[in-house]
């Protein structure tokens, strides 16, 4: 049981390539972790599994516990167990947080299946204690006028309350500071289980620190150039992007 | 259009009478909208053939209506009239608070009705229908508060129109006393989807020295049923207005709302959402009169158009030249729902005061791919995540009205439309 990527190629509209051919493989029970430097794909990596239609898939295979997922819609996507953290969380003003929430589970249930408002609030504020966010949030807009780092948590939050198969984490370090990046960590780390992938994607080895990677993975280029274990988070770190910039052109 | 008199009942005082009579000379002397002219400038001048519609009795049964008259959990007053006849009415006012349908106050307090009764000047393109309107008004609400009253919960009136080609002509005349706060719900339904009718309604709202006036009106007619309704809203000394138009029924919809405000430090606050799907068309037009200096008053309608809908948004600020230091903001926003949707505006601004502080603008746009995206990520439907939007973006002008009870009634209509433009119809 696995998120698989099959040599994927993926371009633009307008015909440039982006990703040329990255295979990965991220088995239920681990958590992956790809780093590179700006422009190499990664971004493009996570919003092309989610579904961005602003992306054209060229060639290879995603597969969700071997199911292939291009045959799904966006929504089918998240609802089969994929979840993206984004790097820049979309504002939806006029809909509070617990609504949007509540839908998104809505979503998943039959037709005519109904929530019941007193388990999922407790739910939902069990989780929003671990990440430490005020109550005030389950009224608040989504995202609407939330900092960079609070919108980072609500990012877990919804996560955390939609318990997807695979996880996808686009930068979800950046604009943290480090008291909120612990925050964030802590609720991601919570999320680890044997059922549950994971997918961190990220500059920078600060992150790492508190999220062990089982597989670090090196991204230059539309490829994947480079795949270790958490030392090689360590390696990058040390010695910078540029050693395996050649490595992929070799 | 009708070329028949109108009655005025015996039992109704004889100012009323010769008002009724002096209208109904000015209706046919007034000539028609016509193209060209400013106040009808987009408007579809074809929806305003009335021909064929005359009054009516109750057609519906009462009882029927009134078991439909669902409203607010708690209400202070609920009324329920079938083509302008009062079926039903249950109150829990405090002594001294005034709430009678207009017929019965006619009678019993008519000095009280004369003393407000359409005393402004209708100047937003319907004065033509503002005198058929006088000359036939036969009943609605009137509320007179006294002063120092302060009403909990929202006196609710259901106008209801049945039979075909049924005219109606709902009036709401509210006057809050001195330190007093009353909030008025006007809901104007059909009795079935089918049958076409017309309401000519109207309204004066005058708010009393440091008083609170909340109106709210709720149109949720049938689609072949068309409205022309009007709103004149004056607030004295410290008074606030907050008056708050729904759009979801109706074939054809014009509001015309005018607020004068009159006294120092008074506030105007002007909010419709209308949502319009299929071939509706609402077609609104405001005015903000600063009369009086200190005054402030803040505008926001926001209309998300569906299939081939139309609206028409025509505003105007107007600050007189002895109003300094007033306030003053308008704003539309359209949503663009469909690519063959039609969103017209008309922002305006005229100052003649110093030291002023104004704005107004418009805005139409579309919902952007990343919104949908986004929602569609967390596994919503690529419908569902637009109705959420665009409930979402009605949201910002329902939560003003600041009451939750009244929010949730309002937010229930709005969702009856989403899910029926969900489902396919309108």
């Amino acid at each position: 049981m696995s998120l698989h990527i099959q040599d994927l190629h993926a371009t633009l509209e307008d015909g440039t390539e982006i990703l040329k051919g990255v295979t990965l493989d991220i088995p239920q029970g681990e958590v992956h972790a790809i780093m590179g430097p700006n422009g190499s794909g990664k971004s493009t990596l996570s919003k092309v599994i989610a579904g961005h239609e602003g992306y054209l898939v060229s060639g290879g295979t995603v597969t969700l516990d071997g199911g292939e997922i291009f045959d799904m819609s966006i929504d089918e996507r998240s609802r089969a167990g994929i979840f993206l953290a984004f790097q820049y969380p979309s504002e939806v003003p006029g809909v509070s947080n617990a609504n949007f929430i509540r839908a998104a589970l809505q979503a998943r249930l039959p037709k005519g299946g109904e929530i019941d408002a007193v388990t999922y609030y407790k739910n939902l504020y069990a989780k929003m204690d671990l990440l430490e966010m005020d109550r005030k949030f389950t009224a608040r807009a989504v995202n609407e006028g939330f900092s960079g780092g609070e919108k980072k948590r609500n990012e877990i939050l919804q996560m955390m309350m939609l318990e997807p198969k695979y996880c996808i984490l686009d930068e979800t370090d950046s604009g943290l500071d480090i008291d909120a990046l612990k925050i964030v960590a802590k609720g991601v780390n919570a999320m680890r289980s044997p059922e549950r992938g994971m997918l961190l994607i990220t500059h920078y080895q600060r992150l790492l620190d508190y999220i062990k990677p089982d597989r670090v993975h090196v991204m230059a280029e539309g490829r994947i150039v480079r795949s270790g274990g958490p030392e090689l988070a360590l390696e990058l770190e040390k010695h910078g992007y540029d050693f395996l910039k050649e490595t992929a052109l070799a | 259009m009708t070329t028949t008199a109108p009655q005025t009942p015996a039992v109704f005082p004889a100012w009323f009478a010769a008002r009724q009579h002096d209208a109904w000379e000015r209706y046919l002397a007034t000539p028609a909208p016509k193209r060209g002219d400013e106040s009808w400038r987009f408007s579809n001048l074809k929806q305003l053939d009335f021909e064929g519609f005359s009054r009516n009795a109750g057609v519906s049964p009462a009882s029927d209506l009134i078991s439909r008259s669902t409203g607010l959990k708690k209400t202070a007053a609920k009324f329920i009239f079938s083509n302008d006849e009062l079926v039903h009415s249950e109150s829990s006012l405090p002594q001294g608070v005034i709430c009678l349908p207009l017929a019965e106050a006619l009678v019993s307090h008519g000095d009280l009705v004369a003393a407000h009764f359409m005393k402004q000047e209708t100047r937003l393109g319907s004065a033509k229908f503002a005198a058929w309107h006088e000359a036939s008004v036969s009943n609605g609400l009137f509320v007179h508060t006294g002063e120092n009253a302060e009403i909990e919960g929202a006196i609710e009136v259901h106008h209801w129109i049945s039979g075909a080609n049924t005219v109606i002509f709902p009036h709401t005349l509210i006057i809050t006393g001195k330190n007093s706060k009353v909030r008025v719900i006007d809901i104007f339904r059909s009795a079935d989807d089918i049958t076409p009718g017309l309401a000519i309604a109207f309204n004066d709202l005058s708010a009393g020295p440091n008083s609170q006036l909340d109106y709210i009106a709720i149109q949720a007619l049938n689609e072949v049923t068309r409205i022309i309704h009007i709103n004149e809203t004056s607030t004295a000394r410290d008074a606030s207005a907050k008056g708050f138009i729904l759009n979801i029924g109706a074939s054809w919809a014009r509001n015309e709302c005018l607020s004068r405000l009159e006294g120092a430090g008074s506030r105007s606050d002007m909010l419709s959402v209308s949502v319009p799907a299929r071939e509706q068309e609402y077609d609104q037009r405001t005015f903000q009169h600063h009369v009086s200096e200190g005054a402030y008053s803040d505008l926001l309608y926001k209309n998300s158009l569906y299939d081939n809908s139309r609206t028409i948004f025509s505003g105007l600020i107007f600050v007189d030249r002895d109003a300094h230091h007033t306030d003053a903001y308008q704003t539309c926003r359209n949503l663009l729902m469909s690519d063959t949707c039609e969103a017209n505006s008309m922002p305006g601004l005229e100052i003649n005061a110093d030291q002023v502080k104004c704005s107004h603008g418009s805005t139409s746009s579309q919902i952007h791919d990343e919104e949908i995206f986004y929602l569609q990520a967390r596994g919503i439907d690529p419908t569902s995540a637009r109705q959420l939007i665009a409930r979402g973006f009605s949201v910002e002008a329902v939560e003003r009205l600041g009451d939750e009870a009244t929010e949730e009634f309002v937010l229930g209509f709005i969702d009856d439309k989403f899910s029926h433009i969900a489902s396919g119809g309108a």
